[in-house]
């Protein structure tokens, strides 16, 4: 495409398109085959290098399996066949952790507790995640007076530690103790915490052009509550409902532990420590297993919580 | 400032109310008749019966008989115990105990956290630094029952270091070990504070500024970033005092300490009801008063905090 007189030599010279800079230019690769960076991919690729990630997820996987199939563990029955010969007793051939006071097997007593602290804690994020993301969403993402009154009735609720008001309601409910009850007394109580989370962390992606963007292009008020603002709020909560998930297994231990958990009839690591306090002088064994048991699960969600706030939090990435 | 604190004050009084409601209202609907339980297997005369529910207060409405429990709390009335010792007696003996308990438990795990989190911090990803986050991860991950335990079984019991339950008048010597059973419980969480605090002032110009007029690392370290980073850290100590009394009424039980929190401890054990309500809203209104005490106080150290709201 030399510009050329008609009919006559070239006036000067013009070089062809394809030694220009400006094809050097176009051909830039864009990279259109790799997906945007977004938030849980980055997280995602943080945590796969991680080795507590893997630690913590295969724990939680291993956690998962005995309370949900305790069969494939243990044949030996938690509750009968209990010998009072057998007090205290240390391992023998198919007992390899020995026995409780009452002569029972402390391997499969542990093995069968492990679906109650899991029941527990699971009950309870999905009472503090349901209870804390209404109120979180609404007060935070509709604001004014449904606010403030969330906000002062979370503070009352936050300003009961909450084993001292479960201990209340485990108290009066005395004649009505199970897992659900448990459960309810723990999760009324920590529900605020979500809330408070998810109220802050909607009020600064409020503040984003993405959601003034679809609110200039007439999106609904609850739509962009549920398509923008939610999805882009939610990662704070995911890491306090982990965390939550081992304080309410430790809350429900502690209670078995003070008496005003579950009956003693339900098989319960909280309850089985408990009831072998009293031989700690002698039989140190049978209070030490089932706290290892109760620690280890209590780690496994504690950690891969910490590392998914590693993961999900930039500021937090920064700092390791 | 008076008007911040006027405001921060005024704002407690809602929760205070709630709080109280929604602890008398749990009693309320507790299922029985106390008046009846006087009795037990006798059938009492319907007009003492009726006498006794008029002194009682036990025949007017719910928010009637709210309100007198609410008043009498402001009069030092916090109820009678089982064994007929008024609640405020009782705390009285036992508080002090607690408060010194809680103070042994405070200093042991703020010095060694803001120790031990300064020093990751500053060796950020260093061997100390990993080691420090791995035995905070194990701590965080304990019950408070199980520390005591193993620290009651190995301290007292195998090596004989300590006396594994507190004896009368709880001398300062028998309580440090059930003090540092209840630190461990949130050293590693000022640890953690403190490290991330300290690697974030560490970043900030005026501690370039600082390195850059010359000063030496053992003037910035302690001046310039140390005090800077504590404000979270402080603020934290405040609010774990709720989980210092909690975590005081398995402690204190399983040491036998003679506080306010074994008195907890032993009358949920024996399922006095009454007694346990009494104390929870004491530790209640004692956690809420220690909060909005430290609020006031924080506002005095940091001018920022008055001017926001």
């Amino acid at each position: 495409m030399s510009s050329n007189t008609p009919g006559g030599k070239p006036t000067h010279y013009v070089a062809p398109i394809e030694e220009t800079p400006l094809v050097e230019i176009d051909s830039v690769k864009v990279r259109t085959d790799e997906k945007p960076s977004n938030l849980w991919r980055d997280a995602w690729r943080d945590l796969r290098g991680r080795p507590l990630f893997w630690l913590s997820s295969a724990l939680i996987l291993l956690i998962a399996i005995v309370a949900l199939f305790p069969g494939l563990f243990t044949q030996v029955d938690p509750n009968s066949g209990c010998l009072l010969a057998n007090s205290n007793g240390g391992p023998t051939s198919g007992h390899p952790l020995g026995f409780t006071k009452q002569g029972c097997d402390i391997y499969s007593r542990i093995i069968h507790g492990t679906s109650t602290s899991v029941a527990v804690g699971f009950i309870v994020i999905l009472i503090t995640t349901t209870l804390g993301l209404v109120a979180g969403a609404v007060s935070g993402f509709y604001g004014g007076w449904l606010d403030a009154v969330i906000s002062r009735v979370g503070d009352i609720f936050f300003s009961i530690p909450y084993i001292l008001a479960a201990v209340v309601v485990m108290s009066v409910l005395s004649a009505y103790r199970s897992v659900w009850v448990i459960s309810l007394a723990i999760g009324l109580f920590a529900w605020p915490v979500v809330a408070r989370v998810l109220r802050s962390e909607i009020l600064r992606v409020k503040a984003s052009d993405f959601v003034m963007a679809a609110e200039a292009l007439g999106v609904s008020r609850f739509k962009i509550l549920v398509r923008h603002v939610l999805p882009n709020s939610i990662a704070p909560v995911i890491v306090i409902t982990t965390i939550s998930l081992a304080s309410a297994i430790v809350a429900e231990a502690t209670l078995s532990f003070l008496g005003v958990g579950l009956p003693t009839s339900t098989m319960s690591w909280g309850n089985d420590i408990s009831a072998a306090q009293v031989d700690l002088r002698t039989a140190p064994q049978t209070l030490i297993l089932p706290s290892i048991a109760l620690s280890i699960t209590v780690f496994a969600f504690i950690t891969l919580g910490e590392v998914l706030r590693d993961a999900l939090d930039p500021k937090a990435r920064a700092q390791r | 400032m008076a008007r911040y604190l006027l405001w921060r004050v005024l704002q407690a009084i809602p929760v205070l109310i709630g709080t109280t409601f929604l602890i008398y209202f749990m009693v309320f609907a507790m299922p029985g008749d106390p008046i009846l339980a006087l009795f037990g297997d006798k059938t009492p005369n319907p007009a003492l019966l009726a006498r006794l529910r008029a002194e009682y207060h036990l025949d007017e409405p719910f928010i009637v008989q709210y309100w007198y429990y609410f008043t009498g709390i402001f009069q030092g009335d916090f109820g009678t115990s089982f064994t007929g010792e008024p609640t405020t007696e009782i705390l009285a003996r036992t508080f002090p105990v607690t408060i010194r308990l809680a103070v042994l438990a405070m200093l042991f795990q703020s010095i060694a956290g803001i120790l031990v989190g300064l020093v990751s911090g500053l060796r950020k990803g260093k061997l100390f630094d990993a080691s420090a986050l791995a035995v905070s991860l194990v701590l965080i991950s304990l019950p408070i029952f199980v520390v005591a335990f193993v620290a009651q079984y190995v301290f007292g019991i195998q090596l004989g270091w300590a006396r594994t339950t507190v004896g009368a008048g709880a001398p300062w010597a028998d309580l440090v070990l059930p003090a540092l059973v209840l630190a461990s419980v949130s050293f590693a969480q000022i640890v953690r504070l403190t490290r991330a605090s300290v690697i974030e002032t560490q970043g900030l110009d005026f501690v370039r500024t600082a390195y850059g007029k010359g000063l030496s690392r053992s003037r910035v370290i302690p001046v310039h970033i140390l005090r800077n980073s504590l404000i979270p850290v402080v603020t934290y100590l405040g609010t774990d005092f709720g989980v210092l009394l909690v975590g005081a009424t398995v402690t204190e039980g399983i040491f036998n300490v003679p506080g306010v929190g074994r008195t907890l401890y032993q009358a949920i054990l024996r399922g006095e009801g009454p007694t346990v309500v009494s104390f929870v809203t004491v530790m209640v209104l004692i956690y809420l008063v220690v909060n909005l005490v430290i609020d006031l106080l924080y506002a005095v150290l940091d001018p920022r905090i008055r001017y926001v709201k």
